[in-house]
């Protein structure tokens, strides 16, 4: 059974409505569906508002979704009372993009971590500080700086804040929706190194949204592109990177800037018009799902 | 339609096959120097910068966040606001020291020699005039022409950057314009007085990576067309690969590292341009990556010796006494690190 199973997700946000007329909706999720395997990195990728962060999120029910199924270890997510919801987001997390904003600039980042704890009455409160303690030991914070505040903290530091407070209860599954895209480039490595470690420590899989296709093809099994709310090609990472099958995976692939001079990438240019946006998901080779014809 | 729906876009440029550097100096940059006065202290942001470009040329300024890239830009272009100030230094443009100016003449420097596009296009531009009254206004400005000639020009102008249907666009408003669309317009507009030098200030970092790949590519066409200047500032290293001839490193508020870019991407001299380049996500997937251990430095708490000292993998006994200089590494290379000191 896989981890986390999505299925014909829909999440439409209403429009203005124009002269008291209602209009449809926008689907900023469009009929999504895939499954996160235990211990895998799946890779979230596409431009700005093609849907990942709506799609993370409701997972989550941190937004409700407007159909559509999303099970964890086989339970219906959607279906689930609050009280039960609760539980399971113990086990489902996620981490913001910004590490600016996504923490609570006038609580202490000792109290930060702690809240989830305290909020699921779990310990006392000894037990609470050495759990953080020790959260701040495997994000690489020192614990002599619990009482500080976010501000006197980096971007990166803070990024592994959010982490520690994300870890308290012990997740199986972790959303990172733009880990590190805020950072500098010589912090995103080391938040990058300290992903993957926590992976193999912990046991986590991961639902990794991100922009940079260079760090996708690095940390992901497996990789989906969404464009305009529909998962347009989803395959094992190397199999989409080497023989892309959508012409707007081609497109996002040929313009990744290369790291070298010498290089002279051939650059591909999306035309809109030439391809069905509503074609289905088609198994090209096994594992390897494009929404292109015959 | 097309099969497959890509086709191969042009060829993109890149650095220009005569060799820049015979080309005359247009911009030289000596011991720039800038601060901001803070509790009665001077932090300095930019910290004995310098360097040359040629007409031509792009130079591509790279440096984390803080590292003092657009303080540079904005004193060379002297709009550097209160409480900062520029506090030494020599800016020359065709060999006219721009910080010796008045503000009159460095207002027309800017307008028809210099012109600045920034990072975030929807705050560059004016949300409630169209898109061709703004370009027009920058020619009219500078006194180029009449509204009626403006308008024409303008529309020409959004042609050249390749904005689909320019004649309608001209009547449309910023919020009407995708990201893309914006920063073609900022070019456009740009461009409207012909100047010799533009000065990007991560033009491409707020858009997705297929608009960056066209943007940049518009950005070495114009170049080329225009035989402008370009001082592109950005933090990706493989933008600059594509489109720089010569690379400067800056790590707080100082260049640590100058040269041609085969040269900065091969031979990379200083300990934080190899960590840069080594912490490119590439690889056995799954690996570690490498990492620049530590964080940037503060202004207000710099090493007495050099800057990236506590970061540095390489760092010896010397590097804690003075800051290093500039030594040369090479041919047209230089960097700020006691590796290289020859004596
Ligand atoms: N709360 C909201 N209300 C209305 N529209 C929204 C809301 N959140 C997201 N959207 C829209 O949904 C689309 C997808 O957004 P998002 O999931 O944030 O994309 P991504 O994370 O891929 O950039 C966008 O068009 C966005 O404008
Ligand atoms: N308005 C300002 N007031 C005080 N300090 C500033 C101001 N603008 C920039 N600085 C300082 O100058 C340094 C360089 O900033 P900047 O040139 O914007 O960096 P970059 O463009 O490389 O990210 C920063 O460390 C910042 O603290
Ligand atoms: S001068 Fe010393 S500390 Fe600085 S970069 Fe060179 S080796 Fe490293
Ligand atoms: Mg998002
Ligand atoms: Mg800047």
């Amino acid at each position: 059974m896989p981890l986390v199973e999505v299925r014909h997700l829909v999440k439409e946000f209403p429009r203005r409505r124009r002269l008291l007329r209602p209009v449809p909706g926008v689907r900023a999720v469009d009929d999504v569906s895939f499954t996160i395997e235990e211990g895998e990195t799946f890779g979230l990728v596409g431009e700005t508002g093609s849907g990942k962060t709506t799609t993370g999120r409701c997972l989550l029910r941190l937004i409700e979704p407007t159909s559509g199924e999303v099970r964890f270890r086989g339970e219906d997510v959607l279906k689930a009372s609050p009280a039960r919801l609760r539980e399971l987001r113990r086990d489902m997390q996620i981490v913001f993009q910004d590490p600016y904003s996504s923490l609570n600039p006038r609580m202490r980042v000792g109290a930060i971590v702690e809240e989830p704890l305290a909020i699921h009455g779990l310990g006392t409160r000894a037990e609470r500080r050495r759990r953080v303690d020790e959260l701040f030991g495997l994000v690489g914070l020192d614990p002599a700086h619990r009482d500080r505040y976010p501000h006197q903290f980096s971007g990166g530091q803070r990024q592994r804040i959010g982490l520690a407070r994300a870890l308290a209860l012990n997740p199986s599954f972790v959303i990172a929706d733009e880990p590190v895209s805020a950072l500098d480039v010589s912090i995103q490595a080391q938040v990058v190194n300290l992903l993957l470690d926590l992976q193999r420590r912990l046991q986590l899989s991961y639902l990794f949204i991100a922009h940079d296709l260079r760090l996708v093809r690095h940390i992901c099994s497996r990789v989906a592109v969404m464009y305009f709310g529909r998962i347009v090609e989803l395959a094992p990472t190397a199999a989409l990177f080497e023989a892309p099958q959508h012409p707007y995976t081609r497109a996002l692939l040929s313009a990744i800037p290369v790291p070298d001079p010498d290089a002279r990438p051939s650059r591909l240019v999306l035309d809109p018009s030439a391809f069905d946006r509503a074609a289905p998901l088609r198994e090209v080779r096994p594992g390897h799902w494009a929404a292109v014809g015959e | 339609m097309r099969p497959g729906g890509t086709t191969p876009a042009d060829a993109p440029g890149g650095s220009t096959p005569a060799g820049p550097a015979a080309a005359p100096v247009l911009l030289q940059v000596e011991d720039l120097r800038t601060g901001f006065e803070a509790d009665g202290r001077t932090l300095v942001a930019v910290d004995g910068v310098s360097f040359t470009l040629h007409v031509g040329e792009t130079l591509g300024l790279v440096g984390e966040s803080g590292s003092g890239k657009s303080v540079t830009a904005f004193s060379i272009v002297r709009l550097v606001q209160p409480p900062g100030r520029i506090l030494g230094g020599h800016v020359r443009f065709r060999g006219r020291d721009l910080l010796a100016l008045d503000e009159a003449e460095m207002r027309r420097v800017r307008g028809a020699d210099i012109a600045l596009i920034f990072q975030e296009p929807s705050t560059a531009l004016n949300p409630v005039y169209t898109i061709g009254d703004q370009i027009a206004e920058a020619l009219l400005v500078h006194g180029r022409a009449s509204r009626r000639e403006a308008l024409d020009r303008a529309q020409e102008l959004l042609e050249a950057v390749r904005i689909p249907d320019p004649a309608t666009r001209l009547r449309d408003y910023p919020h009407q314009l995708s990201g893309g669309q914006r920063q073609r317009v900022l070019i456009a507009m740009a461009l409207a007085c012909h100047p010799a030098l533009v000065i990007a200030d991560e033009p491409t970092t707020a858009l997705d990576v297929t608009v960056q790949a066209q943007i940049l590519e518009l950005l070495r066409d114009m170049q080329q067309r225009f035989h402008l200047s370009l001082l592109l500032i950005t933090h990706d290293l493989g933008v600059v690969a594509e489109t720089a001839d010569r690379v400067a490193i800056m790590y707080a508020g100082r260049i640590v590292e100058e040269g041609p870019v085969r040269t900065i991407f091969r031979e990379p001299a200083h300990p934080y341009t190899r960590g840069l380049l080594a912490s490119i996500p590439g690889g056995t997937p799954g690996e570690r990556l490498h990492a620049i251990e530590g964080t940037v430095p503060s202004l207000d708490a710099l090493p007495r010796g050099c800057a990236f000292g506590p970061r540095c993998p390489d760092r010896f006994a010397a590097c804690d006494a003075e800051r290093p200089p500039a030594y040369p590494v090479g041919a047209d290379h230089t960097a700020r690190c006691f590796l290289h000191r020859t004596t």
